[in-house]
């Protein structure tokens, strides 16, 4: 056991867990912030991204130790930013979600997308989306909220 | 913590003060009203699920509570996992209530016999039934609640009913005078529950008919809302189960002394399997329970146990393909096409492997046992069968298992398992945990080789081609196991040795062909196997489709016109979509760019027919479907927004089968994929780019909308795929293109 001291969503946490814990189970079960999801544990489904240091990351392979300083943001926390939010309301407004379970993983990509190329193409969104599942099958709804995020973006209203 | 998002338990439901004040003890709320567990074999013993002769009679307060705040709370009688009915059931009861639907509130209700399918007489989501059963009942619902509320309205205002109008939870008097729903509820409470109300023409509907967003999107977007797995109750334990590699398998001995090394590991003991034998790990955590898992040395005793093996099953089931099986349909000449010219006969075969669901959130249960009463927590499609699984494992009876419906990341079939496996595990553990609450976890591992799958299947046909190019003697052999055969409905739902799952959408096809036979074989094999969305659809509507398509590509014949002329006058669906699909596909079907072609395919399934037109082309060595236009026949669109979404995405799931390692096989009965890696499902960049959904307006009984986008895609995109090289693609999963 070893004890940590992270920045989740601007707010400074310390948890005492062994060094492999896994960031995912850090947040879900020690901070006891669920938003974030477990799929597969092999970060082949995108359920549980978090931002790391503003870079999309999964979190179920990332060992607790490994995180260091570097400030983490969850789907709890990236409504406090303009991109966030407009991604948030993009996705209420298109009505993306089905059963929602892969859909937090889903928006912090597409946060992280819309931050760094704010005018995706239809391959930008493949390339940033293409790691992250959705058995329910919605990904035309996701490429529409993206879209429809870009341009609330692009207004200003962000 | 659990009790600020629960759904209300059965204690809470049962002095729950509808309208203000209990009518419980008058409507016989709770009281048993319609099926038993036992008279569920009775209603199954009928033709197929039937409707139970007895009197229904919901009363409105095991499903509306008029709250003084305004809010009015709906109970969903059924699992919510995508599907959209924790938003479709309260706008139906909404719509005839006239109330204010800012202010309505959903929650997915416990396991109660107020709460089973109206057909199904059990409390499950299956067989896209929860509008098609569900609609009539809340309707019905919505519309008696309103009427007390307008008799007490009436009674306080000295005038009549008739007198009275609603709108938005306000009742208005001819005077000028009003009151809203909260003010009225005591009143309305002493009432009686009308035996008749009087339903909406469909003009006066408010909600059903509109694009109604979900209530649910905002509590999935901001990672505030609670599934099953992430219950936290308080002193929850959590338990992950090595399993056998071979299904059935037994545990010969533990060596544990290193998994319990582990911080956090509590307890490590054997547990029955629904097959076999396992090894339970509890710890304080996920993460130590599972590197508890991997930690533990077990010897496994496979005496007795069969190891299937994929390439021995297609052997052996392309030999039972050669030769009738019992018969599921026999129309005209069985050997017609014996008499027809080789040059006008086609024989084709086809293989489907076995398929996983995999749902996004791993399968789990949190179960808390009490010596004389339990709590359960369960994502499940089979509420009745689940609760009456952890009361046997427990030895209780099942109303002394509190049974909460927890909010489910997909399911697509694989919630509703007759055995209730997963719920014995949780049971079996809670169980020597007494007092603890356990929350039982698989992980992905354990889902994708735990089995349960879509049955693997071989399909022989040999087509005769009449003189007008259209099929005229059709013999058509399928192999494959039998779905229903392990769970109680088998004894009763299979006939002569045929298991309806498995021949749905060929032997009960809507294309006219005068010499018809199919037959089946149900081979016994040790692997778990299971409905998965649209179930036999999946694997018929492929061989159906892409073998009407080959025929009208040889008849040369455009393949909307073809399926026109060859479906029955009587499949008035499936023709409505083949029109609306024309019509709606008109713009880009027959102007694609080089290198893209038109793939078409019609299915009705579950009631609701289906037409798919997919423009594709090949990147990287895939097919690509740059856009999808579907139409679709489902009777009264309740909510167009859902079906809609249900289409534009379900088409994505249904694309599965066409991954190139979209399919599950066995080594000398070991599964051979382990997780995303091996098994992987479509994602974006194999998805259709857009998806355009045309809903035939009608105002029939609303049918289901959950299965039916499944079917018709991937014969569509092989149909397209067939266009472009001309190969026709029989084996699946599709590897090579």
């Amino acid at each position: 056991m070893a004890t940590y001291q992270l920045n989740v969503n601007g707010q400074r946490r310390e948890v005492t867990v062994d060094p492999s814990t896994p960031l995912l189970w850090v947040l879900r079960e020690d901070l006891r912030m669920t938003g974030t999801k477990f799929g597969c544990g092999i970060s082949a489904c995108g359920a549980c991204t978090v931002h790391l240091a503003g870079v999309a990351t999964r979190s179920c392979i990332v060992p607790i130790s490994h995180v260091g300083d570097r400030p983490i943001v969850t789907i709890e926390g990236i409504g406090q930013d303009s991109v966030g939010r407009a991604v948030q309301d993009a996705w209420v407004e298109t009505d993306v979600v089905q059963c929602g379970y892969c859909q937090s993983g889903q928006i912090m990509s597409a946060v992280a997308l819309l931050k760094h190329t704010p005018k995706p193409t239809d391959q930008n969104i493949e390339e940033s989306m293409g790691g992250n599942l959705c058995r329910c099958g919605t990904y035309p709804r996701i490429r529409e909220a993206i879209k429809t995020a870009s341009a609330q973006i692009a207004k200003g209203g962000a | 913590m659990v009790d600020s998002f629960r759904p209300a338990d059965q204690h809470e439901l049962s002095r729950r003060s509808f309208l203000g004040v209990s009518f419980a003890a008058a409507s016989g709320l709770f009281v048993s009203l319609y099926l038993d567990p036992d008279s569920i074999k009775k209603v199954l013993a009928q033709e197929g699920p039937q409707p139970p002769t007895q009197a229904k009679v919901y009363p409105p307060d095991a499903f509306v509570n008029i709250r003084p705040d305004g809010k009015i709370v709906i109970q969903v009688n059924r699992l919510e996992f995508g599907q959209g009915v924790q938003t479709a059931l309260p706008l139906i009861l909404a719509d005839e209530l006239d109330a204010d639907w800012a202010n309505v509130v959903a929650n997915l209700a416990p396991a109660a016999d107020v709460y089973k399918d109206p057909m199904f007489g059990i409390q499950m989501v299956g067989g896209s039934g929860s509008i098609a059963h569900s609609f009539q009942q809340y309707r019905e619902l919505g519309a008696k609640t309103r009427a007390m509320l307008v008799a007490a309205a009436a009674d306080r205002w000295g005038t009549s009913a008739d007198k009275i109008r609603t709108q938005a939870s306000m009742v208005h008097g001819p005077g000028g005078q009003s009151a809203t729903y909260a003010e009225l509820a005591g009143e309305a409470a002493r009432k009686p529950l009308p035996d008749k109300v009087r339903l909406k023409n469909p003009a006066e509907f408010r909600f059903i008919g509109k694009r109604v967003k979900r209530l649910d999107s905002r509590a999935k977007c901001d990672g505030s809302l609670k599934f099953g797995l992430d219950l936290d109750v308080p002193n929850m334990k959590v338990a992950v189960v090595a399993h056998p590699p071979v299904f059935g398998a037994r545990v010969k001995s533990i060596v544990d002394e290193e998994a319990r090394r582990i911080e956090g590991v509590r307890e490590v003991f054997e547990i029955p399997l629904a097959k076999g034998t396992g090894v339970a790990v509890v710890a304080d955590k996920f993460w130590p329970a599972k590197q508890a898992r991997s930690q533990l040395k077990i010897e496994w005793d496979f005496t007795g146990v069969e190891r299937p093996d994929s390439a021995e099953l297609w052997t052996r089931y392309k030999q039972l393909g050669l030769t009738a099986g019992n018969v599921a349909v026999s129309n005209g000449d069985a050997n017609a096409v014996d008499k027809i010219a080789a040059s006008n006969r086609i024989v084709a075969e086809y293989e489907f492997p076995y398929l996983a669901h995999t749902p996004m959130e791993p399968l789990n249960t949190t179960v808390r046992f009490d010596g004389d009463r339990a709590e359960v927590w369960a994502g499940s499609q089979f509420q009745t069968f689940d609760q009456m699984a952890v009361a046997e494992v427990l030895g209780l009876k099942p109303e002394q298992v509190t049974f909460h419906t927890e909010m489910a990341g997909g399911g697509f079939g694989r919630r509703a398992v007759a055995d209730s496996h997963v719920q014995r595990e949780a049971a079996a553990i809670a169980k020597r945990l007494r007092g603890t609450p356990v929350k039982l976890v698989w992980t992905r591992e354990d889902d994708v080789q735990g089995g349960y799958y879509r049955p693997m299947h071989f399909h022989r046909i040999e087509v005769g081609i009449g003189p007008d190019g259209l099929p005229l003697a059709w013999r058509h052999v399928i192999v494959g196991q039998s779905i229903l055969a392990a769970t109680p409905f088998g004894q009763m739902l299979i006939k002569n040795g045929v298991d309806q799952t498995a021949t749905e959408g060929t032997a009960d096809t809507h294309y006219n062909i005068p010499n018809f036979h199919v037959s089946v074989h149900h081979p016994q094999v040790n692997v778990p196997v299971l409905w998965w969305r649209s179930v036999g659809h999946t694997h018929n509507a492929f061989v159906m489709e892409t073998l009407i398509d080959e025929l009208a590509t040889r008849a040369r014949t455009d393949p909307i016109a073809y399926r026109r002329k060859l479906l029955k006058p009587e499949a008035k669906k499936p023709l409505r979509t083949l029109d609306l699909l024309e019509q709606a596909s008109a713009s880009w079907r027959n102007n694609l760019p080089k290198g893209h072609a038109l793939g078409v395919s019609c299915h009705e399934s579950f009631d609701t027919g289906v037409a798919c037109a997919v423009d594709v082309s090949i990147e990287s060595k895939r097919p690509k479907v740059h856009r999808a236009t579907i139409a679709v026949d489902c009777g009264l669109a309740v909510n167009p927004l859902t079906i809609e979404s249900q289409f534009q995405a379900g088409v994505g799931f249904g694309l599965t089968q066409l991954m190139a390692k979209g399919a599950i096989t066995l080594k000398n009965g070991v599964v051979e994929q382990r997780n995303f890696d091996g098994y992987v499902p479509p994602y974006i960049v194999d998805a259709p780019v857009t998806v355009d959904v045309h809903i035939v307006p009608s105002t029939e009984a609303p049918t289901g909308c959950g299965e039916p986008p499944v079917p018709v895609i991937s014969p569509a995109v092989v149909n397209a795929l067939a266009r472009l090289t001309g190969k026709r693609y029989r084996t699946l999963p599709l590897v090579n293109i």
